[in-house]
């Protein structure tokens, strides 16, 4: 480790107010006096007691000195466990849970996790297998290991697990979906699991949606030259609470696609990884999250290069809009010692919309080995320009229009990843319902 | 035949010192078919006339009138000018991330003609102007001026200029930041352009270097947000031998 290189670069970008030296013309937007941000002060976040996500700041001076959190000296040896207990009950000053207002987790992080949590439906393909399992069952714990507390004490509390299989050298012969339906808040545990055989071909789509408190695992087995797109979509009911860690274990020149799309819910924070366990392989992440007042949405990434010549690419799209709106996109990559021939590279974007709204990007690189291809990340968050409005206005389109191409146009490249026409026209509607309804 | 009039314009923008006047009193009648050249100083206010005409909201209107054809072009918003016929080649064109040339330029040609052009001709005229303009057939896939160099997002300006066709073009400072070749090939496109005989062309400029491609009518000399002198052609070729001490030695340039 001591020839490791470790990069973090770190954003947080707090609503218009960070561009208070701007002389540019605004149109049709208030003055650009400073506007408080909640939980941002002039040093950067601020680490509340609790995360509650108010308006603390200004009021006292935050300390990281008082965190009894020993940071990790590399994100490959975080804690990585089945046990519940193995992890410290949560304060918030954790690296890995700073950003999430953990009050509003609803219990899910501190109550035991025995709802009846939302209906598992799989439909579609007809020639794939869909169980559901015991907790004793082999396939348990086969790609995933928790490696924070929700996810662990999900493992611990699921009843079993609902196991899709795509059999080896099989083509599913439609995309499958999973449809994940809430229908109530009690905090509960639910554990999936997508088994691509090798050399098979599939595209499984996760559908959540309805109202629910839920902690969640998601494994997925990409075997040996299999070809598998699993896609994440979050349109729950506004209520929603989902922590959801989905990993992944990519086998030998195995492709590999997780794309993320997050849209409703109160607070969703989702930790996909994934992990190359054989040379070869190629894995694509995509993500699409659009947070309107007071949603919080999370997502941080892990891709762990662990073996030689794989190839990486992330790219994770968000929009803000209204008080409060609230976006987390941490994406961690490491390339191990033994990763020779890697070639990786992250990107996040993210476009606040309106006043009031906070996206914290934090993308890490750590290179253990020098003999790779090539390891890069970029972040950048930026306010939607009066500039931008003009130049498209003085080309005579109509300000409403203007300002919806530059969203659809920012957020479209994310949709248009999934190949599955009927869920692309469906979250295409969907995003043009969030501008609608952020009068943009 | 169209007339774009300005009446006496009087206009101000907001510092942080409070309240500024630029512009102090200008008048100009441009008509279609008819070139002006606009020349001055830095700070003169060339652009402040520019971005005023287009509706840049930084720019306050303090009195003073700009009139299409006898319409009150001071009312309209920024997209109602430009569906009027006005249009702005912007001396700093910004990047709009996300959306692409094609998509572009086809929603602000729907949005200025009220329909969708025919997409057969459309496609083709894209085409044809872009390689007139010797802009490459990529960059219609690429998004609005990102990672454009100065000189290509001058060039996307007259294109858009030759595709949108409108009835008076203002040109802010289109030949800075080109070279010789880039400035041809743009002098070529507003001359196209011109040569129709449907526009009116006001061009703004602090070198005369352009002149010699795009021949102006009229020569205006801006000092201190007034016309301070105004001519033909002959005058250009004065500035360029003297430059602007005469004036600049009677009022002191300010920024704007």
């Amino acid at each position: 480790m001591a020839e490791a290189t470790k990069m973090n670069n770190e954003a947080s970008t707090a609503g218009p107010a960070g561009a208070a030296a701007d002389e540019k013309a605004r149109i049709g937007a208030p003055s650009s006096a400073p506007a408080a941000i909640a939980g941002f002060s002039e040093e950067g976040e601020s680490l509340s007691e609790l995360n509650t996500g108010t308006a603390q700041h200004g009021l006292k001076k935050h300390s990281h000195g008082n965190a009894p959190v020993v940071p990790e000296a590399s994100r490959g040896e975080r804690l990585k466990s089945y046990n519940l207990e193995d992890f410290a009950p949560l304060t918030g000053r954790e690296e890995d849970w700073r950003f999430t207002p953990l009050n509003r987790l609803r219990g899910l992080h501190t109550e035991p996790l025995t709802g009846t949590g939302p209906s598992v439906r799989v439909s579609g393909a007809s020639n794939i297998k869909v169980e559901t399992v015991g907790r004793s069952d082999a396939r348990i714990g086969s790609a995933a290991t928790p490696e924070d507390r929700i996810s662990a004490a999900a493992w611990a509390a699921a009843d079993g697990a609902t196991v899709v299989t795509i059999p080896a050298n099989t083509v599913a012969d439609a995309e499958v979906t999973v449809t994940v339906r809430g229908a109530d808040k009690a905090p509960a545990a639910q554990h999936l699991i997508i088994e691509a055989g090798a050399f098979s071909t599939a595209v499984v789509v996760i559908d959540h949606s309805g109202s629910a408190t839920l902690a969640q695992n998601v494994e997925i087995v990409v075997g040996d030259g299999a070809q598998l797109t699993v896609v994440s979509v979050q349109e729950w009911d506004d209520d929603a609470v989902h922590v959801s860690s989905q990993q992944a274990k990519i086998g030998r020149d195995a492709r590999f696609k997780h794309v993320v799309v997050s849209l409703g819910g109160d607070l969703v924070r989702l930790t996909p990884s994934s992990v190359f366990t054989a040379p070869g392989a190629e894995v694509e992440m995509y993500g699409l999250y659009f947070a309107d007042a007071g949603q919080h949405l999370e997502q941080r990434l892990l891709v762990d290069h662990a073996v030689p010549n794989c190839k990486s690419r992330v790219t994770y799209k968000g929009a803000l809009q209204g008080q409060g709106a609230h976006t987390v996109w941490v994406g961690d990559v490491l390339i191990r010692k033994e990763a020779e021939g890697t070639d990786t590279y992250e990107v996040n974007r993210n476009l606040l919309l309106t006043d009031g709204t906070r996206s914290d990007s934090v993308p890490n690189l750590e290179i253990e080995t020098g003999l790779i291809e090539g390891a890069g990340h970029a972040s950048a968050t930026g306010r939607f320009d009066d500039e931008h409005l003009f130049y498209l206005m003085a080309r005579g389109i109509p300000e409403q229009d203007a300002r919806r191409l530059v969203v659809r146009g920012f957020l479209t490249e994310v949709i248009q990843q999934i190949r599955v026409p009927a869920l692309e026209e469906r979250l295409a509607l969907a995003l043009e319902n969030e501008l609608a309804a952020g009068n943009l | 035949m169209s007339t774009l009039e300005i009446k006496d314009l009087y206009v101000s923008i907001v510092t942080e010192q409070g309240s500024k006047q630029i512009l102090k009193g200008v008048s100009l009648t441009i008509r279609t078919g008819e070139t002006h050249a606009i020349m001055g100083p830095n700070g003169s206010g060339k652009s402040t006339l520019a971005s005023t005409i287009a509706g840049h909201p930084r720019y306050t209107v303090e009195s003073g009138s700009i009139a299409l054809d006898g319409e009150d072009v001071l009312a309209m918003s920024v997209d109602e000018r430009a569906r009027a016929g006005l249009f702005l080649a912007m001396q700093y064109p910004v990047e709009v991330p996300g959306v692409t040339m094609t998509n572009f330029l086809r929603t602000a040609k729907t949005a200025l003609d009220g329909k969708a052009p025919s997409l057969r001709h459309w496609t083709k005229d894209v085409k044809q102007a872009m390689s007139q303009l010797r802009i490459d057939a990529d960059f219609a896939q690429r998004n609005v001026n990102e990672g454009f160099s100065g000189g290509e997002k001058k060039r996307v300006e007259i294109l858009q200029l030759e595709l949108f066709r409108p009835r008076f073009a203002i040109l802010d400072e289109t030949d800075s930041g080109l070279d010789v070749d880039a400035l041809k090939v743009v002098s070529e496109g507003v001359n196209r352009e011109h040569a129709k005989g449907e526009m009116g062309t006001l061009l703004i400029t602090h070198y005369t270097r352009i002149l010699r491609y795009i021949k102006p009518d009229f020569v205006h000399v801006f000092v201190d947000g007034r016309i301070a002198e105004e001519g033909g052609p002959e005058l250009a070729d004065r500035l360029e031998e003297e430059g602007y001490d005469r004036f600049a030695a009677a009022t002191p340039a300010v920024e704007a």
